[in-house]
């Protein structure tokens, strides 16, 4: 009990083997089983650009342009990509969670709970949970607001939620609210969040 | 322990100081980013339109300093004080020394760099950059994650290897927890930082980063923590601790139990039920574990209470291991679903890893550096009025700041079920936001007294004389 190899092995490499079994390992194996948990690469996630991205095209033709260049799945999936890469930057995940659960009336406020299937794709490696809701739940978010909505939001979110704490993005926009780069992807991405969802429509 | 022969000097007295230089000045910058972050709750954030220092990157600085700068450099130079005298022999080699610490400072300017540009990692308590962009091979930064990892097998060879030489003998509590910790810290860090960004997606991944933070606190920090305590403990009060056999089931209840936990960070999750009942389990019995473990120290502690009035290291210690039991008390509460339905999401979780990071295991530090820095720059204390401030701002601040958010993550938790407007939460959370900031400035003007201390004192010109320093060895 109080030697070299005892300690090293059986509890070092030993007890955390045993847990890795128990607590990955098994949940791996259910989760494998379920129905309906493919796993979406980003091209296939990419494949149709969505009707929010479509419209950010023709909104802002000429910031679009200047962006992405053609509005294509190709640039779907880039725009989707470097969202993501900012929202995990700008440490949105640590104050908006991406999980609805089945407890505390949250189906009434933020609509179905979450379910294994949707979060089997490339834009959820590493998925993005989180631990704290500063801000409301985003999983549910998909087809809620306007492209017009987010961009008044990221600007300055006491545009349109006078109370709100959250930081302003308006470095992601340019002067006439037209977005930037990084301001396109982060819109196409959180009105994305929640699109791998296929239940029922939410409230 | 062996005698030492070698006219050599056992310990090397120059890396202990830098790293707790390293250590103190982490901590600095990341309480003062935490205070900072408090202060966009309360829409007095001093650089609203910058993006470098936005405030999510100055949280990702909170958190990763407070974790791998303070914590990983003061444990350290800790064990470079412990493991050289538990073992009778030197570390590998003090070249390679000033090697790890290079290498771990430049990895967490490289971190601080990457979280100012977007190159977080999306890992909690793992944010440093892996340097690839997700999910790809494309490198778009330093690989931060990389130089940890060649960090910390060096770090590891350094220790394990006089550890090693010295196997023939039976190893004292405080050398279990450093082997043991050592083995885990390299398993938890690769398995956290590789497997959820390029094996395992979604849920299967959430079980996965749910272990990784579990077993980064409960794997390296607790175990490094537990052991200097066992070290420093019966060293300064002069006996030995109280209960070998408690000793052994404290050691392997946490060997055993602990990492089951993992996966109570995601609970009521997609993760599948039967997993989360049996975190649940295990981590209830962690706490009984734990009560064995405190009992131990405070049965130790009797018959020397007054060291309590005459070591400021025995005091921080003793007051981080009452926070401990509170917080992991707290702990067996709110792994239950009961609790979870309410308090998850909320204040409550930050204020429980705010009780445990500081009120424990930074304090156990503090402990630890009151009671070496005389001994390495070879000064008495310059003020003890200082060292009052330091250790009563610290306390007074980390139980406000406890209880504060505790009780804003309930009535948040209550609000969220009664399906208030969300800005009503906010709204409601503003005072406690309040309260919170001015805990954690209080915490930071503690830690101003203790840094200023510090360099008065290396400044000084009392030269440190060692029979000032025992405690009495009559019981009271």
């Amino acid at each position: 009990m109080e030697r070299f190899y005892t300690l090293a092995f059986a509890a070092g490499i030993g007890c955390f083997a045993v847990a890795f079994v128990l607590s990955i390992a098994f949940p791996v194996m259910s989760l494998d089983n379920y129905k309906g948990m493919e796993y979406q690469s980003l091209e296939q996630l990419a494949e149709t650009p969505s009707q929010s991205f479509v419209d950010l095209s023709t909104s802002y033709p000429e910031a679009f342009a200047e962006a992405f260049g053609e509005m294509n799945s190709e640039s779907y999936g880039e725009a989707l990509r470097r969202g993501r890469d900012i929202y995990i930057g700008q440490a949105c995940w640590h104050c908006h969670s991406q999980y609805v659960r089945v407890v505390s009336n949250e189906e009434q406020r933020f609509g179905t709970p979450s379910t294994a299937q949707e979060y089997n794709n490339y834009l959820n490696q590493p998925h993005l949970w989180g631990t704290r809701r500063v801000g409301p739940d985003l999983a549910r978010e998909y087809g809620k607001r306007t492209n017009d909505w987010h961009i008044a939001h990221l600007i300055n979110p006491k545009n349109v939620v006078p109370l709100s704490v959250m930081p302003a993005y308006a470095y992601y926009f340019n002067e006439d609210g037209s977005p930037k780069r990084d301001g396109f992807s982060l819109v196409t991405y959180l009105q994305w969040i929640g699109s791998t969802y296929k239940g029922d429509p939410q409230p | 322990m062996q005698p030492q022969l070698s006219s050599e000097p056992l310990v090397s007295y120059k890396l202990i100081k830098l790293h707790l230089i390293a250590a103190a000045i982490a901590l600095l910058l990341s309480m003062a980013a935490g205070f900072l972050y408090s202060l966009q709750f309360l829409g007095y954030y001093p650089w609203p339109d910058s993006e470098l220092l936005a405030p999510g990157h100055i949280r990702l600085i909170h958190t990763n300093l407070a974790a791998y700068g303070w914590l990983v450099n003061g444990f350290t130079a800790m064990t470079y004080y412990a493991v050289p005298r538990l073992t009778g022999s030197k570390v590998l080699s003090e070249k390679m020394g000033t090697l790890i610490f290079a290498v771990w400072q430049f990895a967490l300017l490289a971190s601080l760099g990457g979280f100012l540009f977007n190159r977080a990692q999306a890992i909690e308590w793992g944010e440093t950059p892996t340097g690839f962009r997700p999910g790809t091979f494309d490198l778009n930064w330093i690989p931060v994650d990389l130089i940890v990892v060649i960090g910390a097998v060096l770090l590891i060879t350094q220790f394990m290897v006089p550890i090693y030489k010295a196997r023939e003998q039976k190893f004292y509590v405080t050398l279990w927890y450093f082997i043991s910790g050592f083995v885990w810290l390299a398993l938890t860090y690769l398995m956290g930082n590789i497997i959820p960004e390029w094996v395992l997606p979604g849920a299967a991944g959430a079980a996965v980063t749910g272990l990784f933070i579990h077993d980064l606190v409960g794997l390296y920090v607790t175990p490094m923590g537990w052991g200097l305590m066992y070290f420093f403990v019966p060293l300064i009060l002069k006996k030995p601790i109280w209960s070998h056999s408690l000793s052994v089931i404290g050691f392997w209840g946490l060997a055993f139990f602990y990492p089951l936990g993992g996966v109570h960070h995601f609970l009521i999750s997609p993760i599948p039920d039967y997993v989360e009942y049996g975190a649940i389990t295990t981590t209830l019995a962690i706490e009984v574990v734990v009560t064995t473990v405190v009992v131990n120290f405070f049965m130790t502690l009797r018959g020397k209470w007054s060291a309590l009035r005459t070591s400021f290291a025995i005091r921080w210690f003793y007051a981080g291991a009452v926070m401990y039991f509170i917080t992991c008390f707290q702990c067996a509460f709110q792994v239950t679903w009961m609790f979870q339905k309410i308090i998850h999401f909320t204040d409550w979780v930050v204020s429980h890893a705010h009780m445990i990071m500081f009120g424990t295991f930074t304090f156990w530090l503090f402990g630890v550096i009151d009671w070496l820095w005389p001994r390495i720059v070879r000064r008495e204390w310059h003020s003890t009025s200082l060292r009052a401030w330091h250790f009563w701002l610290s306390v007074t601040g980390i139980v406000v700041m406890f209880f504060d958010l505790m009780i804003a993550g309930l009535v948040h938790g209550f609000m969220q079920r009664e399906l208030n407007h969300w800005t009503d939460i906010i709204d409601m959370s503003i005072p406690f936001w309040w309260v919170r900031t001015v805990s954690g400035a209080m915490l930071l003007g503690g830690l101003m007294c203790g840094l200023y201390n510090m360099y008065a004192t290396a400044k000084s010109d009392v030269e440190y004389v060692e029979e000032n320093h025992l405690i009495p060895a009559s019981a009271d």
